[in-house]
């Protein structure tokens, strides 16, 4: 099929089947690849892209239920974005895989609740999981993050 | 990897045959091969490689820029910024400026000197490098002095060299840019001063920090999975559902009515679906129907292997001492304390699959991806094409974790690829996409362990006979490296252990089981299993003689010499608080560990929470010699409390009539956010050449949960994971 995905603020025409997730439009076609693979059904949180402000995992969303959605993806974070100057400032990635996904969910999660607290975090970023261990530097990050936007 | 089994199981092409009976020959006994040195016969085939004027670890730009080659792979640990630090400490260069690069694959050049070939692995990139990185900064430093002093008409003896620009006390300075030219013609040292550690200005500070922190912050890291080449195409392959079995046929015709799939062909480790991109790859697979033949397959079902693993070690089927020493005639005399221990397999799971992108075209062979053993992968990839293993060209990328995953002597995946990649041919890119389910159920797990130990109490409480049988699968089995009287990798943490030197009788074997289930070392390999046993049962001595654990322990570090354990114990003790009051319903458990040359304490803080262990703040004491980056240090040992607490707490591989039952983290549980502990740590001061800091941390968690859970709930542990599915 062919659809028109609204990304990062630019309407972009794509051919894919229907039922292909958005994870493998983006990386496979439009290649945008911080947007990452990790387990395909929802589980890890590495894909984790916004669509009109939530967090979704792109890996397992069809693009044909997307028609006019607003989709963000960490191409579309910009790069200067509080979350990821804390990010530096803490050396939180170490493999680095999951980190676009982390930033996702805690951008969405700002967002909606700019001084987050423990709990607050808990709960948006159990999704998203982090083998390397960065989880301590994650929830300072954000915090520092949640400082700097509130500031 | 079975060499000689892969030469005649893999067909390969009628001029190849030669060849591949030399590289079989190199690898399988490259100690006979009189004259040639195993790296110049590893490296055939090997295109001459040009460096510059400062060698093959430095490279200077006309801006001054200073780029340090790092000959080892980045997939967490901070090697890339702990191997540039060494050479800017020696060089004198402007810290904030130093970039990294990843080296190719050369063996010549780039050997791991801790192993003798090109690798990361077992915590060595830094032990390894030290000397080596050092004297190529003080030599390159040199270089710049020599120039400085030629052009000043002064000593280079009062040459100072700071941030990247040398001055004289006559006011005369110039950058590394300006003197590039004349420095790239002076004549390195053949032995360069070193400096006294004592005078480093950066090694040791908070200024080392990563230097990919910004292109993983922002989605511009490239990672295997996210290359792109003109043309290339994306294979996916349908592996066997049990370990052992192969295609017995397979219908594709469905497949091939999937929009994009390409070809679908059979290779030796399953059948490949090839396609225009990785969602056509995949549904072309799922429209796969295979035949497998499973008569040589593993079909047990974990209870089972369980049970076997207990007969071997009751029997001591097979065995082969690891520790003997005292009287073991007489020692065991008496009432002797039992303890049982089974540990399950465990996948690595590291976040991005295993994946590899190749191009072949006859004996033109190049790969790209996250290759943490260049040489090894070589040698497999030059066996399965016919190619001299130097001519398998590497480009080397950042990889979404490893924990040893990666280093996979037979480097399944990547001859997987470099096969696909033959088969389409002409050069043709291909990039293998292994999803969570293949690289969940595709074996190389920590192997299943099992430990029993009888103890003989002595009068004063402390062991005085010490009797311990492990049965597992060696990791080393068919490996390419020298394989000693038994696989010391099942036991160390045990072999070596202070409490062993401590006991006067010591009576300790290992059996090795065997199985189609192939295994293959863990973060931390045989400390993931050793650790636990040895402190686990050293707290319930303790419990039994009243006597605190960490006093017992102090008496037994004493006894047997081990300073630096009592060091990292002291650290720990002092920083946790231990023995002083915590909330009702949590307790602190303590371990302390060695392994890879570094030995670290940790006392952790556990609770239950919905029925189910909670730990909250771990403190840790490490002593990995001269501490280059005290915040990737710190990393580290954070990063590897949650891997290790993570296996502790939920890590198990199961088998059901021989099929893997956990395919992806629904299954597989992994530690998460709001389970993550805090970790504080701490540092012990050393001046000696420094250790690997990417592995210890891992298994000394287990066991101080494990001690912590006696405290709380007066049970013992007898097997992992401690949160039964």
């Amino acid at each position: 099929m062919s659809i028109a995905l609204e990304i990062n603020g630019k309407t972009l025409q794509v051919e894919a089947e229907a039922d292909t997730p958005l994870l493998w439009v983006l990386r496979d076609e439009l290649k945008m690849t911080g947007s990452k693979f990790g387990c395909g059904i929802a589980q890890c949180g590495a894909c984790t892209v916004h669509a009109d402000g939530q967090p979704i995992r792109a890996c397992s969303t069809p693009i044909e239920a997307l028609a006019g959605v607003k989709i963000t993806t960490i191409e579309g974070l910009g790069g200067e974005h509080a979350l990821q100057a804390a990010w530096v400032k803490h050396d939180v990635p170490q493999c680095g895989y999951c980190q676009s996904g982390q930033i996702m969910a805690a951008a969405a999660l700002l967002a909606k609740k700019p001084r987050p607290t423990d709990a607050d975090i808990d709960e948006a970023m159990t999704g998203n999981v982090c083998r390397c261990g960065a989880y301590q530097r994650i929830r300072a990050a954000i915090k520092d993050a949640a400082a700097t936007l509130s500031a | 990897m079975n060499i000689q089994s892969k030469l005649s199981a893999d067909p390969v092409g009628p001029t190849a045959t030669r060849r591949d009976l030399v590289v079989g020959a190199i690898v399988t006994s490259s100690a006979l091969l009189v004259g040639c040195s195993p790296m110049d016969l590893l490296g055939l085939g090997a295109k001459k490689q040009d460096f510059g004027s400062f060698g093959p670890f430095i490279k200077i730009g006309t801006d001054g820029v200073v780029t340090v080659i790092s000959k080892h792979i980045e997939f967490g640990q901070g090697t890339h910024a702990g191997l540039a630090a060494i050479v800017a400490e020696e060089l004198d260069a402007d810290w904030s400026t130093v970039k990294v690069e990843q080296s190719s694959a050369n063996i010549k050049v780039y050997a791991n000197l801790l192993m003798g070939a090109q690798g990361t692995g077992g915590s060595t990139a830094i032990a390894n490098s030290w000397m080596q990185l050092r004297k190529a900064g003080a030599g390159a430093r040199a270089m710049f002095v020599n120039a400085a002093a030629a052009k000043w008409g002064v000593s280079g003896k009062e040459i100072s060299v700071k941030n990247g620009v040398l001055s004289h006390a006559s006011g005369k300075s110039a950058s590394f840019a300006d003197l590039l030219a004349d420095a790239g013609k002076m004549t390195p040292p053949a032995e360069p001063t070193l400096k006294d550690p004592k005078t480093f200005t950066l090694i040791g500070t908070q200024s080392v920090r990563r230097k990919d922190s910004k292109v993983k912050s922002d989605g511009t890291a490239v990672y295997t999975q996210d290359i792109h080449m003109p043309d290339m195409l994306t294979a996916m392959v349908a592996h066997a559902p049990l370990f052992g079995a192969k295609v017995k046929s397979f219908d594709d015709s469905e497949a091939l009515k999937v929009k994009g799939v390409v070809q679908v062909f059979k290779i030796s480790s399953g059948v490949a679906v090839v396609a225009e991109n990785t969602w056509a790859a995949k549904k072309g697979r799922d429209a796969l129907k295979v035949t497998w033949d499973d008569s040589k397959a593993e079909k047990r079902s974990t209870p089972e292997i369980i049970e076997d693993y207990k007969k071997i070690s009751a029997a001591r089927e097979g065995s082969k001492p690891f520790d003997v020493h005292g009287d073991v005639a007489k020692g065991f005399d008496g009432e002797l304390t039992k303890f049982g221990f089974d540990f399950p397999y465990l996948s690595h799971a590291p976040m991005e699959p295993m994946n590899c992108v190749a191009q072949v075209d006859g004996q033109k062979v190049k790969l790209t991806y996250g290759c943490q053993g260049p040489t090894m992968d070589q040698m497999a990839v030059a066996m399965a094409l016919g190619v001299l293993p130097g001519a398998v060209e590497i480009e080397t990328l950042f990889a979404g974790g490893s924990f040893g995953r990666r280093a996979s002597p037979s480097a399944e995946y990547v001859v997987e690829c470099a096969l696909i990649a033959k088969k389409v041919g002409g050069f043709r890119p291909v990039k293998l996409v292994w999803d969570r389910e293949d690289d969940m159920t595709g074996g190389r797990y920590r192997p299943m362990v099992r430990h029993d130990l009888a103890i003989k109490v002595g009068a004063d409480g402390y062991p005085a006979a010490w009797r311990h049988t492990v049965v597992t699968q060696s990791v080393m089995k068919g490996v390419p490296m020298p394989q000693g009287k038994f696989d010391a990798t099942a036991v160390e943490g045990a072999l070596g252990s202070p409490y062993l030197k401590a006991t006067p009788v010591v009576d300790a074997h290992v059996a090795i089981a065997d199985s189609p289930v192939p295994v293959l070392w863990w973060r931390s390999v045989g400390a993931t299993h050793t650790a636990l046993v040895m402190e686990h049962v050293i707290d319930q001595l303790a419990a039994k003689a009243k006597i605190d654990p960490a006093d017992y322990r102090r008496t037994l570090y004493k006894k047997a010499g081990a300073d630096r354990h009592l060091a990292v114990l002291e650290l720990a003790v002092a920083k946790s608080g231990w023995g002083s009051a915590l909330p009702s319903g949590t307790a602190r458990g303590i371990a302390v560990h060695e392994s890879f040359g570094s030995v670290v304490a940790q006392v952790a803080e556990v609770s239950m929470k919905d029925g189910e262990p909670r730990v909250g703040r771990v403190v840790c004491a490490v002593d990995c010699g001269i501490a280059i980056s005290p915040d990737q240090i710190a990393a580290q040992m954070e990063g590897g409390v949650a891997y290790g607490l993570s296996a502790a707490l939920y890590g198990a591989i199961t088998l059901k009539d021989g099929a893997v039952e956990q395919r992806n983290f629904d299954g597989y549980r992994v530690l998460r956010h709001n389970e993550a502990p805090t970790v504080e740590t701490y540092i012990v001061p050393s001046g000696a050449n420094p250790t690997g800091v990417g592995e210890p941390g891992t298994p000394v968690i287990g066991p101080a949960v494990a001690n912590a859970l006696l405290v709380l709930t007066g049970k013992p542990t007898q097997s992992l994971p401690l949160v039964k599915a």
